[in-house]
Order: C-alpha cells, then structure tokens, then sequence
C-alpha cells in the first residue's frame, strides 16, 4: 500500500512520472519546474526508468516533441512554468485538437513583467482556453496522485484529451512534504499500458493535423469543445477508483465548512490550505464561514459549483492573475458569468491576490474576511498594494 | 530521369473521379477525435481545382518535355501523357502559376477561369 517518504514535492512529481512509466519525457527546464525534470533525467540515466529523455532546445520543441512522439503511441510527459508555457503555447492549443493525451505539469510562475520568478496564476490563466482538461492541486500528495490520475483521465478513449496539472510554483513544488508514494503493481493495475486510438505507423496510415476548411471548421471547434465537456464523469471516475487504491478522494469542488455558510472564501491551487487555515479560525469565533476549492477548472464543474455555493450570501474570489482592462480576475469573471443566471445570487468580491511570490497568510484571509463583511470591499480589488 | 520517379500512386484511379462528400456536408460528430483522417491517400479524391481562379494553357509547340512543370507544381497535378507531354489535371490544379513561372521554354501561361 506505500508508505510516507518525507520528499521536496518536484520528487514527489517525478516518483509519479515514473511509476507511470512514460516512454518520453521532453522538457526544457525553467524556474521552478526545473527539480521534476532533473529528477527524471536521473531516473531515466540511472537507468530507473525506461524512457526516452529528451532536453530539447526550447520548450516550443518540448512540446512539439511529445505530440510526435504521443502521436506515434508513446506515453509522453513534459512539464513547464511561466515563460515556458508562453513559448510553447503555440502547440499548446494543437494538442487538444489533435486529441493527444499528454500530461503537462505547470509549476504556476507569473508571466514577465517584471520579470519574476515566483508564484501565481499568471501563466496558466493565459492559456485558459486552449482546451486542455486543467486541474489545481493543493498539495504534494494531491501532485503526485494527479500525475498518475491524469494519465488516467487522458488516455480514456472516452477522453482523448491533454491533461495539464497546475501546481504552484514554490510553494509546492520546493517544499519537503511527507508523501505517501503507491507500489508500483498498484499502479500498473490503475493505469494500463497507453492503448492509443490512432497512431502514426507506416503499416496503417492516418492523417493527424490536417487543414480544415471554413466548411469544417466549426464542426471540428463543436467536436473539441463537445468532447472537453464529455470528459468530465471519466474524470469523476478516475478519481473515484483511485480512492479504490489509494483511500484518497478527490471532488471537481472541494469544500470544507460550506454547508451552513453565509459567506465562502474560493480559491484555486495552495492557497486552499491558507483559506482553510483562516475559515477554521472564523469558525472558532462563530463567524459562518466556509471555503470552496476549485480542483477542476476545465471543463468547468457548472454543477458542483452550484451545489457547493448553497445559500451563501457572500463569495470572497481569490485571483492569482490580473485580467487588465477586464471585469476582474478571470476566476471571478467566469463565476459570476455562472451566477448571471440565478435569482437571489450571492454578492462577489474579488480579491487578485498573491501575484508575483507576494505571500497571502491567514491574517490576509481574515482582513478580506472583515472588509468584505463591513462593506468596504468592491466588487475587484489588488489586495495588500501599496497606496 | 522522370522515369526512375513512381508519382503513379498519387494519381487518380479510374472511376475514382468524385469526392465522396464535401466538407459542408459532415455534422460535427461525424468527424473522427482529433479529425484524424484513417485513410491514406485522401487528397486523390478531394478536388481543390474550385479553388483556382487561373488555370494553366500549354502550347505544345513549344514544350521541350522537360517536365520542370511536373517537378515544380505544388499540387502534383501534372501526368506525362502517352506523347511525353505534361499535362495539368485542372481537378487538382490550384492555378499557382508555378509551372508557367518555371517552364523554360515559355510553353505554359496562364489565363483568367470564366466568372460563372
Ligand atoms: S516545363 Fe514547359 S517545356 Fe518543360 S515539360 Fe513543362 S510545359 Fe514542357
Ligand atoms: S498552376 Fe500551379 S497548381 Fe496549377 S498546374 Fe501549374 S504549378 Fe500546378
């Protein structure tokens, strides 16, 4: 059943990779990503792992790389952050469409500028909409079950889809944190050999990535989108037999203290444990407070999320990324576009928080916790900046 | 030179002459994930010759057969006839203009598709 190892959370990331036994890994490494992919250049030189180690020239190829050699039916992995993901996003968005499962993880780093090297959401939330299934995860145990869980999810036939795990920068990614690791037979027995449904061989040959015309277009857009929506109970089922293995549950949405809630902190990524930190000390002074985790961000869980919110009056929405010139941060964005529609919504205040490695700590919950109850909070706001 | 080339695969099969659907005609979920095409050899039977707005003339009498029309047409749209000519199969040709540019002996020009 495995057992705890204490281990920086990039380890943890590559134990999983590697259990998962990728034919290929192609990465370029970036700040803070660069630990899981050192790890896994050692594993596949010790000769621990049977893969192809690719260190490509950028992170356009590593990418580029993995979509050939997916393509042609090898389990494939990259991994990135930040400008990473900015160079490669080019074929970012071709992998969904070409219906490739490969598993990315994002190490969150803000995109430049200023330059910087810390944590937020910045990155990711420039891809938003490139199709890919994008899950958050709170903390190491949660990485490395959602590296093996991704695989899961993404070469489903049902799916067929990319799976990208974002995971903050730092704050996970260079912690120590005991993680309870699997046995590789339990593994084996979640996560069959990749079976793909078309594959580049001269025996059989098949198109992948061919133009399409104004005439197809549409319809090609209406099968991508129709098939990110139709991954989502393949999702809920991946993680339900992975609590069959590891006793571990995982939810589109978490909650916790949201029943009787009048007002709910939502959060995305590590944050999660902060907030929960904070609604623990609310709850201790009577105050109705809860919090909702949003794990899956795409396809967005509509849903649970209207399940979770109940009668709450107040959602306090915490942005990791700056949406210039827009209506807020894209994750306040998208939630009131969900609650457009409800009579009686809840009132939501957005606070765009933690940008750029700025820490956001228990007493940052409980300070937007007061001024949103007070009313001095507005529908947007940077908090903590100066002036 | 042309000879030691097989370009025979790419050319159109007899009775093979129609496109089995046009694009405006698939609904969406008739398309394979990821628009995989799971035939080979497809484009023999998906004609882009509407697409021309030129189309390609060749006086005889000047051609030199030396097939630089073949070698340089994009759509390999070209196939030597049983004289030796070259001759632009107008279902394929997308009316580039390449061949008339290359051919050395001025044997190709190009001339403006009626408006229908
Ligand atoms: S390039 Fe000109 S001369 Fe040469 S084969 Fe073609 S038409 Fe004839
Ligand atoms: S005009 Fe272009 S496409 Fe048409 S036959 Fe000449 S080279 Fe080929």
């Amino acid at each position: 059943m495995g057992k705890y190892l204490g281990m920086e959370v990039s380890f943890a990331a590559a134990e999983a990779v590697k259990l998962c036994n990728v034919d290929v890994v192609a990465a370029y490494p970036i700040t803070p990503q660069t630990h899981i992919v050192e790890r896994l250049s050692q594993f596949v030189a010790d000769g621990e792992l049977d893969a192809e180690f690719v260190p490509v020239e950028s992170e356009h190829s590593a990418l580029s790389l993995c979509v050939g050699s997916q393509a042609a039916g090898a389990r494939s992995f990259t991994c990135t952050s930040s400008q990473g993901l900015a160079l490669m996003s080019e074929i970012v968005y071709i992998v969904p469409a070409l219906r490739l499962p490969i598993v990315m993880i994002l190490a969150n780093r803000s995109l430049s500028g200023p330059l910087s090297i810390w944590n937020d959401h910045s990155d990711v939330m420039s891809v938003r909409d490139c199709g890919w299934i994008q899950l958050f995860v709170e903390n190491g145990q949660e990485v490395f079950d959602h590296v093996i869980i991704a695989y899961k999810i993404a070469e489903n036939h049902n799916v067929l889809l990319p799976v990208m795990i974002n995971m903050d920068g730092f704050i996970l990614s260079h912690m120590f944190e005991p993680i309870k690791l699997m046995e590789q037979e339990d593994v084996d027995a979640y996560l069959p050999p990749y079976q793909p449904k078309f594959v580049l061989h001269p025996d059989k040959p098949v198109t992948m990535g061919a133009y399409a015309m104004p005439a197809l277009f549409t319809e090609a857009k209406k099968a991508q989108e129709e098939a990110l929506l139709a991954s989502y109970p393949h999702i809920l089922q991946a993680w339900k037999s992975w609590e069959k293995v590891s006793g571990r549950s995982y939810h589109p949405v978490e909650t916790f203290c949201s029943e009787d809630a009048e007002t709910l902190f939502i959060t995305m990524g590590s944050l999660g444990e902060t907030a929960g930190e904070a609604v623990r000390v609310l709850r201790g002074q009577g105050k109705k407070v809860g919090l909702l985790k949003l794990r899956l961000w795409r396809p967005f869980p509509f849903h649970d999320f209207y399940k979770a919110i109940g009668n709450a009056q107040r959602l306090i929405v915490l942005d990791r990324a700056v949406s210039y010139g827009g209506p807020g941060g894209p994750v306040a964005g998208e939630i009131r576009s969900a609650l457009y529609n409800m009579e009686n919504r809840p009132q939501v205040i957005n606070f765009v928080a933690g940008l750029g490695g700025r820490e956001v700590s228990v007493e940052s919950f409980l300070e937007m916790f007061i001024s949103s109850i007070e009313g001095k909070a507005s529908g947007y706001q940077l908090f903590g900046v100066r002036g | 030179m042309l000879g030691t080339i097989n370009r025979s695969f790419i050319l159109p099969v007899k009775g093979e002459k129609q496109m089995p659907k046009a694009d405006s005609e698939y609904l969406w979920n008739e398309l394979q994930p990821g628009c995989v095409i799971t035939e080979p050899g497809t484009s023999r039977v998906y004609y882009t010759g509407d697409w021309r707005a030129f189309y390609p003339v060749l006086q005889k009498e000047r051609c030199i057969q030396c097939g630089i029309c073949w070698i340089f047409c994009p759509d390999m749209a070209y196939q030597k006839d049983e004289k030796g000519y070259f001759i632009a199969d107008l279902n394929y040709c997308k009316g580039c203009g390449i061949c008339a540019r290359e051919c050395p002996a001025d044997a190709i020009h190009m001339e403006k598709e009626k408006e229908i």
